[in-house]
């Protein structure tokens, strides 16, 4: 009796995917538990949530998700225009929208709608899709990051846009295009740099040279590296690492707490946490490549690759080879929102796992 | 409508896919790069910069050295008190918490400035004094309010202090607040690491000199700090270890008969012991109080010792120059007699001047002393012997005689800044003068050098090591303070020397017949009335040296101002057989040698040969005219 129900349970559960998940999971507790062990218990209830968000999106057929990509899609742009006229200020950013009894972050919704809104839309037009496509594609990705860009949070832009561009990308958006764009992306650099704020100015400047302001920009990587360079092969040892415990590293438990775990856990633990990421995307590309649907391949594939854009951006910037963005570490920085919408990701792969084969037939 | 085959399609979605997949690991090859550079190629630069973001090294300053007498009396010492202090770390707003303060202590403007000038020199994790010295009530109120003031506390420190102020202060000199000079010196020893968290650096006298003896090494806490500089734990403590102390040579209780001597007149006063060159009393007066300085002197007081006409801050017994007077006469004597120039009682006649080319040298004496042989004109300090004397030894002579006694160089004593004084010969009018009429040497000029006067200009200190280099019997030493140096961690003493600086190749015979018309100037000459009743024998000359030239007229003490009045000299040696103490004794506008010079030297005698402790300062003898000059 309670076989079966365990068996129904886990069901829609995918098995690599969840192992994958679970290690990168102890990681974010051992490291949290270092480098603020009062937040222990809540990471946990965090998990549980996220878990049970995971379950009920896992067991969601790729249908069910694809009629539900407009409307996401439409609330998402209405809060953050609401955002942008309404929206709460803290630290000079206009992110949050203040509902009464909570305050949401809209452009945490679109992480996960843009993908499902783009692929719904060639998922559409598969049948006569052409260069117009991509553009009406390209102009539905670039209304909200523009919109996110401004509050401003370009880590969030950046996220949202990888999502939609990989869609694109996967809907087969010509190479020509994309060379084209990117070799007209860096003219417009200059241009571009004139549009940011002082403080991303201020961030892009520390990343090539850290030591000019060693107090202030600089601080953050300038602590964070040492931490890591400090860390060695094998690491300093769980709670062990003075650049943590002595409070060096800045924002400890949320986007720096990969430099938290690579001081104590060293070059070791990071190859771990490579190979588990690569794992992780490994499989999600495997699911993308045997789903039933155009609107399952692309979704699977963008969803995959938003995991590597967070785990990328992330250990680049902490390791000082990026620029500080605010993007955390996927299922390892503390955070209860991210973590939520990194395991619906999770159960959309899921979802796309077990219906592989229904749809074809 | 364009036909699409969607295996066509799937084949090229999943060529799409390896190539993501390959990017993806291009990425992550990128920062497993990134990694092993940070984590092996330059784990090392990276493991010292988080040692020393972790560990901050606190210095704990060592106590200084003690300076006590040859009998163990403290001349200077450590005090602790209590002083008030901020970590500016843990203040927010540092002016409104120096406010609130100054409400229930009292906080000087001058507090607050030195506070901020602490402030901008040293790490905002350091607690400073912002009042030093509280007293138990105010150590009282503030720890019934310590609770209002977090980062604030009471700490206890050390501060120097010279229990007897204005005593011996030329000597001991003071200490105070590290400057700029003082920096490059410790830079020039390359100490800056052991002066970590030192405040104060020994600035005049014996605390300049031996202030790398006194220092002390100093300690070191380390201290794991976080990244707001807050002291997490003390990982480990090297224990500072205290300065040597210094044993000196003086005698306090003689120091202190010698310096109210003085009673209120200017002037010096140096007693070596013949023997060692051991300085027992070194007195220049008047004195200061060096416990001004040793916090920072205000300007007031400043002002009022250097604006001073008696030029307390003088250290007359090495800086003053005075030209010796008659005190030169025992060593013009002594020369004529080492260079075969005089025998002792070759007599030569005094008409009451000496005739040199047409110019006239007066006697003191009108009519003259008569008859005159060595020891008359030691023992009644005739000028014209020596007139005579100088025009037949000649310049060079006399300038390399008295320049082998120590007369116009430094003695090398264990102060620093020493005068050279002058030793005039042609040789120095060269060098001193520009133009060359000045420069020419003028015979004349040597006949009054031979009584001491003329560009004759000599410390204290160098008539007294001469005098004790005649009494040691021409053995000479350097004299010294320092007798010797003790390692307070294992009390081992390190005496300072004394080896001779040099034997002057004088006959005994010679040496003898200066000792006694020395004693025979005490006995029945210029010293006698000074030395009148003495259980001891002792030699001694008076000398008066010149402020005021009178052209050839007649001195009237009571016509001249009393700043142009003459400078009154006495050197001695006592007892006379075997000295165990020789002294160069000077009053400033002091009159005749015999006059206030002499008596001095009669009371430092008293005491240290007797142990007899005189009632008051020694009495002008303003009866005791004096033939000399």
């Amino acid at each position: 009796m309670i076989a079966n129900l365990w068996r129904k349970l886990v069901a829609p559960i995918d098995g690599p995917l969840m192992a994958i998940a679970g290690l990168l999971l102890l990681i974010a507790l051992v490291t949290l538990a270092s480098a603020s062990p009062e937040r222990v218990m809540t990471l946990l209830a965090h998990v549980a949530v996220a878990l049970t968000v995971m379950r009920i999106v896992a067991q969601i057929p790729p249908q069910r998700l694809m009629h539900l990509a407009l409307p996401m899609f439409l609330l998402g742009i209405v809060l953050l225009v609401a955002v942008a006229f309404f929206g709460d200020i803290s630290k000079g950013a206009r992110r949050w929208l203040n509902l009464g009894f909570m305050r949401i972050q809209p452009s945490e919704l679109l992480k996960i709608a843009m993908p499902l809104m783009l692929a719904w839309y060639f998922q559409k037009h598969e049948a006569t899709l052409r260069l117009r496509d991509y553009a009406v594609a390209a102009l539905l990705l670039l209304i909200p990051v523009a919109l996110i860009a401004r509050q401003p949070d370009l880590g969030t832009a950046i996220l949202v846009f990888s999502a939609g561009f990989f869609v694109i990308f996967f809907a087969g958006l010509p190479w020509k295009v994309i060379i084209g764009l990117g070799a007209a992306g860096l003219a417009a650099a200059p241009f571009a740099w004139g549009h940011l704020h002082d403080y991303q100015r201020g961030r892009i400047l520390t990343l090539f040279d850290p030591e000019r302001d060693p107090l202030g920009k600089g601080f953050h990587i300038i602590q964070s590296t040492i931490a890591i360079g400090s860390g060695g092969i094998l690491g300093k040892g769980w709670g062990q690492g003075t650049q943590a415990q002595l409070e060096f590293i800045p924002e400890r438990h949320t986007d720096f707490i990969f430099a938290v775990y690579s001081e104590e856990f060293g070059l070791l633990g990071n190859i771990i946490l490579l190979v588990l990421y690569a794992l992780l995307v490994g499989r999600g590309l495997m699911i993308a490549a045997n789903a039933a649907t155009l609107f399952a391949r692309l979704v699977a594939g963008a969803v995959t690759l938003i995991f590597f854009t967070y785990a990328f951006v992330n250990m680049g910037m902490v390791s000082g080879i990026l620029p500080v963005v605010g993007v955390p570490l996927p299922l390892v920085s503390y955070g209860g929102t991210a973590l939520v919408t990194l395991f619906s990701g999770i159960g959309i792969l899921m979802s796309i796992h077990k219906n592989r084969m229904l749809v074809q037939k | 409508m364009e036909f699409k085959n969607p295996q066509e399609e799937l084949g090229r979605f999943r060529h799409r896919l390896a190539f993501a997949g390959g990017f993806v690991l291009v990425c992550f090859a990128l920062l497993l790069a990134r990694f092993v550079w940070l984590q092996v190629i330059q784990h090392d630069y990276y493991q010292t910069r988080a040692e020393d973001n972790r560990i901050s090294l606190v210095p704990v300053v060592p106590n200084r050295g003690l300076i006590v007498d040859r009998n163990g009396v403290v001349l200077a010492r450590n005090y602790s008190a209590y002083t008030l202090e901020i970590t500016p770390s843990k203040v927010k707003n540092l002016e409104e918490v120096i406010d609130e303060l100054a409400k229930i202590l009292d906080i000087q403007p001058k507090d607050r400035k030195r506070f901020h000038k602490l402030l901008t020199e040293s790490k905002n994790f350091e607690s400073m004094p912002i009042r030093t010295r509280l007293s138990d009530v105010e150590v009282a109120t503030f720890i019934a309010n310590r609770y209002r003031f977090p980062g604030v506390d009471i700490k206890a420190r050390l501060f120097r202090q010279y229990p007897f102020a204005a005593f011996a202060s030329h000597m001991l000199g003071y200490i105070g607040r590290i400057n700029d000079r003082d920096l490059e010196k410790i830079e020039e020893r390359e100490v800056e690491d052991n002066y970590r968290g030192t405040e104060h650096f020994g600035k005049t006298g014996l605390e300049q000199h031996y202030e790398f003896e006194l220092h002390g090494t100093t300690g070191f806490e380390q201290v794991e700090v976080d990244a707001g500089g807050r002291a997490v734990r003390t990982l480990a403590r090297t224990a500072p270890v205290a300065g040597n102390n210094l044993a000196l040579t003086i005698d306090a209780k003689l120091q202190e008969i010698a310096e109210k001597a003085f009673g209120d007149r200017k002037g010096a006063l140096v007693a070596i012991e013949p023997t060692t060159g051991g300085i027992l009393a070194l007195v220049s007066v008047p004195n200061y109080d060096p416990n001004l300085f040793v916090d920072g002197i205000d300007s007031q007081s400043w002002r009022d010792l250097n604006d001073s006409p008696d030029k307390p801050m003088v250290n007359r017994a090495l800086n003053g120059t005075y030209p010796p007077g008659s005190t030169f006469k025992p060593f013009m004597a002594l020369g004529a007699l080492t260079l075969g120039k005089r025998r002792p009682e070759q007599v030569i006649a005094d008409p009451g001047f000496f005739n040199f080319g047409g110019h006239i040298f007066m006697d003191d004496k009108k009519g003259g002393h008569g008859p005159v042989d060595m020891y008359k004109s030691i023992v009644q300090s005739c000028n014209t012997y020596y007139y005579m004397l100088a025009s037949d030894m000649g310049i060079d002579n006399m300038a390399s005689f008295m320049g082998s006694i120590g007369l116009g160089s430094r003695t090398g004593v264990d102060i620093d800044g020493e005068s050279e004084g002058v030793l005039p010969s042609p040789a120095w009018k060269k060098k001193r003068f520009k133009k060359p009429e000045q420069q020419k040497w003028y015979a004349g000029e040597t006949i009054s050098i031979g009584i001491g006067q003329g560009y004759n200009a000599y410390t204290p200190i160098q008539l007294a090591q001469a005098i004790a280099t005649l009494a040691n019997n021409g053995v000479m030493f350097r004299p010294h303070l320092v007798k010797h140096i003790t390692d307070t961690r294992s009390g081992k003493q390190t005496p300072v020397e004394p080896h001779p600086v040099k034997t002057l190749p004088w006959k005994q015979e010679h040496i003898d017949v200066i000792k006694n018309a020395m004693v025979g100037v005490n006995k029945e000459g210029t010293g006698a009335r000074a030395f009148a009743g003495a259980e001891y024998a002792s030699g001694g000359k008076t000398g008066t040296a010149q402020v005021y030239s009178l052209k050839g007229g007649q001195y009237k003490k009571d016509s001249v101002k009393k700043e142009l009045r003459d400078h009154s000299l006495f050197i001695a040696f006592a007892p006379a057989e075997q000295p165990t103490i020789a002294l160069a004794v000077l009053v400033e506008n002091g009159g005749f040698g015999a006059q206030a010079a002499a008596p001095i030297a009669r009371q430092v005698f008293d005491y240290y040969l007797l142990g007899k402790v005189p009632k008051s300062a020694a009495p002008a003898d303003e009866a005791a005219v004096g033939e000399e000059q």
